[in-house]
């Protein structure tokens, strides 16, 4: 059977195939996309790590990582240009790095298609350094501009992309088309229309509108942006054509055989709705989807005990022992100061058990609780007393425990009624599942481990 | 103004806020501006249109809460419509793109004009000319951006030097740099939301924004205090599968049901240690950021209505503990 059709139950969703869609030569392109805060540019990074590990050729394009991830890869100085990061590839693979400057991206398709001295008056039109520097969409087009040059410098045999840290998942895909259709569309022309069409008889009404129009426009902005953003478009002109090609060219791109999208969540119900949506929309385009990574997955290797029997016992514990005579074969020895490690002894007799009641009861009405027991008092020699307290110490310790436990079973079953909701939407979507880490992930180790848990794809017990 | 790294819960905490701040008698007004509808669906209401409406009623029977999704297009039309009566050709202008154009590439208008609305709810007053509104509290964009959304008013005002908006940004951006404004930090104990923190504050000081409280968010009880946790970590399997095997959870010999429950459960104690250590360390970091903090407990059971709620009823209770 082969890896991506494992099935475990009619609710379960395929598994996905991660390292599979890594080795495939096929693949050259794998965008990682997903609500902002559910690690897509951990799992970019982690699945660059272990692309390179098994021989790929690879660059993660990050969009905007934290620093010490960043650092982790050797790429915490802002670059535009993919870095290698050593001690990585194995078996020919190599791993480059790069970190999106928005800006610089913007700046170099300028001086790439524009003569020296109308890029510099571009370079230098305040509509442009606003516009460059980073507002709604300029960084999502720029992702995909940048996107499209490694593509086409045809450096690497994979390229996988972080994506932006939009306000919904799906900016992703529309601001390259928004910017795009803004930089050639129909509303600059005409900000450049009344110069051109004035003479044409036909076209009065039109100027007429058009003189009020701007007039307005000028009265709303002020003068002087009107100004500057015609001075840019005409600055721009020859260069419009390009932009709705190439954010056409970059949009079939992703939809190429070659690209593979996995939607980043965690099991959480705003992260699933966006992942929901995001699976929706890509069908809807076309676009290619690997599946699902569903980060910070909790699992525990003591889920046969439930959450509300690890509560009673843990009760049962703090109120001092109520004797369970099924399971009080176990017996208790004498010295809790000397752990007996994994042996039992040999054989609980009844005066063991017996023993231990006695110590039991009396660790309930212990000095610690500051209330003697009349059994205690009367049964519990000066000898006895370090034993006491040690069994008090462990009820204790295993009380918590067990309140830890509950506490964990509860975080599963919310996570799974939130997962079970998505699955029910959309059952053929195959979930790769990331086992939650105590700590933040900051170096190429904890890299390599994510990638171990994606490649695993269902979380390894605790 | 609530903003926080994505995935920390800056919308629960933005809606637990206003339901806190409003008190008998009150009114405050939750305002969503991303365009997520995640005031609708926190408060499991229908999608929220462009107008303020009643969506809840605060803790103990206080004062109401009112919600609006502002949208930046509906507010350029509206503000058309105030200052130039342009009824048709507003039409005209948002089917030649002109709108689209305005609101979604202008630079800074839509930040202003959502930042405006907001204002504008901030400054209105009724007949009897007291505020409509006691509270006005924003779901702002996250950390990553808060300084330039709040600060694109001085863009603006840089960029369009003279005119209405000029004149508009000018007074919205009084309105945010004055004490009436805070900007609410929302952070978990991790590494990354913390150090997204830091820099927020930073940035907010540096543009001259008046940074207001960092609000932990998502605390998780400490189970096992340090001691228990070494000694947990140590070598006692035997004694606490006794223990098990004494609260009714099997065997503890080798093999028997309580004895195979050590291992996972030290396990998780482990990691629990862990994480502990690393909110200790990153509740340092925040400490030495020198702002007053307000913590939110987890909520096992998952953000559901009551759990928001009760959030609410913290927030109250720690801010009268002050």
């Amino acid at each position: 059977m082969s890896e991506g059709e494992d099935t475990v139950g009619m609710d379960t969703p395929p598994r996905l195939a991660v390292d599979r869609l890594l080795d495939d030569p096929e693949t050259r392109i794998v965008v990682c996309c997903g609500a902002g805060g559910v690690g897509k540019t951990t799992t970019a990074a982690a699945l660059g790590v272990r692309a390179a590990g098994r021989g790929r050729k690879a660059v993660v394009l990050t969009i905007d990582p934290a620093r010490r991830l960043a650092q982790s890869m050797g790429i915490d100085s802002l670059d535009n240009t993919p870095r290698k990061v050593e001690t990585v590839g194995a078996g020919g693979g190599e791993l480059h790095a790069m970190m999106l400057d928005m800006k610089r991206t913007f700046d170099e398709i300028v001086e790439a298609h524009a003569d020296g001295e109308r890029a510099r008056a571009i370079l230098a039109n305040p509509f442009y350094q606003s516009l460059s520097a980073g507002f709604a969409g300029t960084q999502e087009y720029m992702a995909m501009e940048k996107l499209g040059q490694l593509r086409a410098r045809d450096d690497w045999d994979l390229i996988i992309v972080d994506t932006p840290p939009s306000r919904s998942a799906l900016d992703f895909l529309d601001a390259p088309k928004r910017l795009g259709s803004f930089l050639d569309g129909k509303f600059i022309r005409v900000l450049m229309a009344p110069a051109k069409v004035g003479g044409r008889a036909g076209m009065k009404f039109l100027n007429v509108g058009m003189s009020m129009m701007t007039g307005t426009l000028s009265k709303l902005m002020g003068a002087s942006l009107l100004k500057d953003v015609q001075t840019f478009v005409a600055a721009m002109d020859t260069m419009f054509g390009g932009f709705r090609t190439r954010a056409d060219a970059t949009f079939r791109l992703l939809q190429a055989p070659g690209t593979a999208f996995l939607v980043v969540a965690a099991p959480e119900p705003d992260a699933l709705r966006e992942a929901a949506y995001f699976v929706e929309r890509l069908a809807a385009e076309n676009m290619p989807l690997a599946g699902l990574v569903l980060n910070r997955v909790h699992g525990s290797g003591a889920d046969q005990l439930s959450a509300e029997r690890a509560l009673a016992a843990a009760e049962n514990l703090e109120e001092g022992g109520i004797v369970d005579q099924e399971s009080g074969k176990a017996g208790l020895r004498d010295s809790g100061a000397e752990p007996t490690g994994t042996a039992e002894p040999a054989g609980s007799t009844q005066t063991d058990r017996t023993a231990r009641t006695a110590q039991t009861t009396r660790t309930a009405n212990s000095p610690e609780t500051g209330s003697p027991g009349p059994e205690g008092d009367t049964e519990a020699g000066s000898t006895e007393s370090g034993v006491a307290t040690d069994t008090a110490v462990v009820d204790r310790i295993t009380a918590g425990l067990l309140r830890l436990h509950a506490e964990r079973m509860q975080v599963i079953a919310r996570e799974q009624r939130t997962r079970d909701r998505f699955t029910s939407l959309h059952p053929e979507v195959a979930v790769a599942e990331v086992a939650a880490l105590p700590g933040d992930v900051h170096d190429l180790a904890g890299l390599r481990a994510i990638g171990e848990r994606l490649a695993a794809g269902v979380p390894a017990g605790a | 103004m609530v903003s926080g790294k994505g995935g920390t819960g800056k919308t629960t905490v933005a809606a637990a806020l206003a339901l806190a701040l409003a008190r008998e008698g009150g009114r405050t007004l939750l305002v969503e501006v991303e365009g997520r509808q995640g005031l609708a669906q926190l408060f499991g209401a229908e999608a929220l249109p462009y107008e303020e409406r009643k969506i809840a009623v605060a803790p103990g029977g206080g004062g109401e809460v009112f919600a609006l999704a502002i949208d930046a297009e509906r507010a350029l039309l509206d503000y058309l419509q105030m200052f130039y009566k342009l009824g048709s050709a507003g039409r005209a202008l948002k089917k030649l793109g002109a709108i689209d154009f305005a609101t979604t590439i202008a630079p800074g208008l839509r930040d202003v004009l959502l930042t405006g609305k907001a204002c504008e709810a901030v400054r209105r007053k009724d007949r009897a000319g007291r505020y409509v509104y006691d509270h006005v509290i924003m779901d702002a964009p996250p950390t990553g951006r808060i300084t330039r959304f709040l600060n694109v008013n001085d863009e603006v005002a840089g960029l369009a030097r003279f005119g209405p908006i000029h004149n508009q940004a000018q007074a919205v951006m009084k309105v945010l740099k004055s004490p009436e404004t805070a900007v609410h930090l929302v952070t978990l104990l991790e590494e990354m939301p913390v150090q997204e923190t830091a820099d927020g504050i930073e940035e907010l000081r540096g543009a001259g924004l008046p940074v207001g409280r960092v609000i932990v968010n998502m605390v998780r009880p400490h189970h096992l205090d340090e001691d228990t946790l070494r000694t947990a970590a140590g070598d006692h399997r035997a004694e606490v599968a006794k223990a098990l095997s004494r609260a009714g959870l099997g065997g503890a010999r080798r093999g028997g049901l309580a004895e195979r429950l050590v291992d996972p459960l030290l396990a998780q104690a482990a990691e629990h240690a862990s994480r502990v250590e690393l909110e200790r360390a990153q509740r340092g970091v925040l400490t030495g950021l020198d702002l007053p903090t307000y913590e939110l407990p987890l909520l096992g059971a998952g953000m559901d209505l009551a759990g928001l709620y009760a959030l609410a009823r913290e927030l109250r209770k720690q801010s009268v503990a002050e």
